[in-house]
């Protein structure tokens, strides 16, 4: 179950606003339930291009060709994609690059399936271990401010960052 | 069957012919940044030394931010078959003004000239058209690669091309190799001092 303040405390809608907040204009994802909201409000949003991939890997390339003609774009993705995000990551590190990430949690609370260990428990260990700043929320009602934080950290000073969304916030499925 | 095979560097060359600055590219891995180098030097150029796989999403990328630009990604077959996701991704996103030239020598030729994918029956042209690009072209003479010319400044794409080439190898010309200069001279030849400054 998500934390009792998740219930009250819209960190979905959060996220969208600091999208807006942040002039952000290109939204790629690999389709993640935690982040469908953000997907979908994206998607309508007519000064936002938004759409998929298929692999986390082209994330890191079509966010770096984003800066490359001048605009901020976020990559969405769920944990256990972060090994398909190392070898490009060379890109955003080699050519210090802001590279922005949201990922969602899986893996570490109360989780029901165990291969999503693999990718949960790694992650920021993997992330850190590529150059990536690795900066998570675990509670509902910081998700907003530490996005902000996160992207402003990558535009500004030019650099990877991953923002991770625990699990904690986002609840375990039940079955 | 015994293909026409063009030479690389001098089809790319071609290829190149006349180039403004609408065109932006994005190249790699390896033999294909010599190609466009040996071209001459061009801060819209923007090259991929390693991350291998990444030059037709960074291309996506920059498609998107630029729709009034033209933009190339420019690589061999090897780089986009270990990116061969992007392909069909591409084709759904569908920048019309994206091109994907793959020059398909059929070898992994920085490595010891290894026979690829695409000399074992891999037929990248057919993987495109049943992704759904609108305007698919295979060039074998040069013909051919005047009419991909065309349409890479033109056509309303997103287009996909091979280019059949011979496995010969040209010298090394090497680029900027630090991707972080490559940066900054790309976005500031596009976006003049907000480039650098942002």
């Amino acid at each position: 179950m998500a934390d009792a303040a998740a219930a009250e405390i819209n960190w979905r809608e959060d996220i969208f606003q600091a999208i807006k907040t942040l002039e952000i204009k290109q939204v790629h994802y690999v389709p993640d339930a935690g982040h469908s909201h953000v997907i979908d409000k994206c998607l309508v949003d007519p000064d936002i291009e938004a759409g998929m991939l298929a692999n986390e890997f082209e994330g890191v390339g079509v966010c770096c060709g984003a800066w490359l003609g001048g605009q901020r774009s976020l990559m969405l993705m769920q944990s256990s994609g972060i090994g398909n995000t190392i070898n490009a990551l060379g890109l955003a590190t080699s050519g210090r690059f802001p590279f922005l990430s949201i990922l969602t949690m899986r893996g570490e609370w109360g989780e029901f399936n165990p291969w999503q260990l693999h990718g949960g428990q790694s992650a920021e260990k993997v992330l850190e271990a590529s150059g990536v700043i690795v900066m998570r929320a675990n509670y509902a009602h910081e998700v907003g401010e530490i996005v902000l934080a996160g992207a402003r950290l990558a535009f500004h000073s030019y650099c990877p960052v991953a923002v991770l969304i625990g699990q904690r916030v986002i609840g375990a499925k039940v079955f | 069957m015994v293909e026409n095979l063009l030479p690389r560097r001098s089809s790319i060359h071609r290829l190149l012919e006349g180039r403004t600055d609408n065109l932006l590219i994005v190249a790699g891995l390896g033999s294909a940044i010599w190609d466009a180098e040996s071209a001459g030097e061009n801060p819209l150029n923007f090259y991929l030394l390693g991350a291998m796989g990444s030059v037709l999403p960074t291309a996506l990328g920059l498609a998107l931010a630029q729709p009034k630009r033209r933009v190339m990604a420019l690589m061999g077959d090897a780089e986009l078959m270990m990116g061969l996701y992007a392909v069909p991704t591409v084709a759904v996103r569908s920048p019309a003004n994206l091109s994907v030239v793959c020059i398909d020598n059929g070898r992994f030729g920085e490595t010891g000239s290894q026979v690829s994918h695409t000399s074992q029956g891999v037929d990248l042209a057919g993987i495109a058209r049943a992704s759904g690009y609108p305007h698919v072209m295979e060039v074998h003479n040069e013909t051919g690669l005047d009419a991909l010319r065309t349409a890479v400044h033109h056509t309303e794409g997103p287009l996909f091309a091979v280019i059949k080439v011979s496995s010969d190898m040209p010298s090394v010309v090497m680029p900027i190799r630090d991707a972080a200069i490559g940066k900054a001279r790309f976005r500031e030849a596009l976006l003049g001092e907000r480039g650098l400054k942002e």
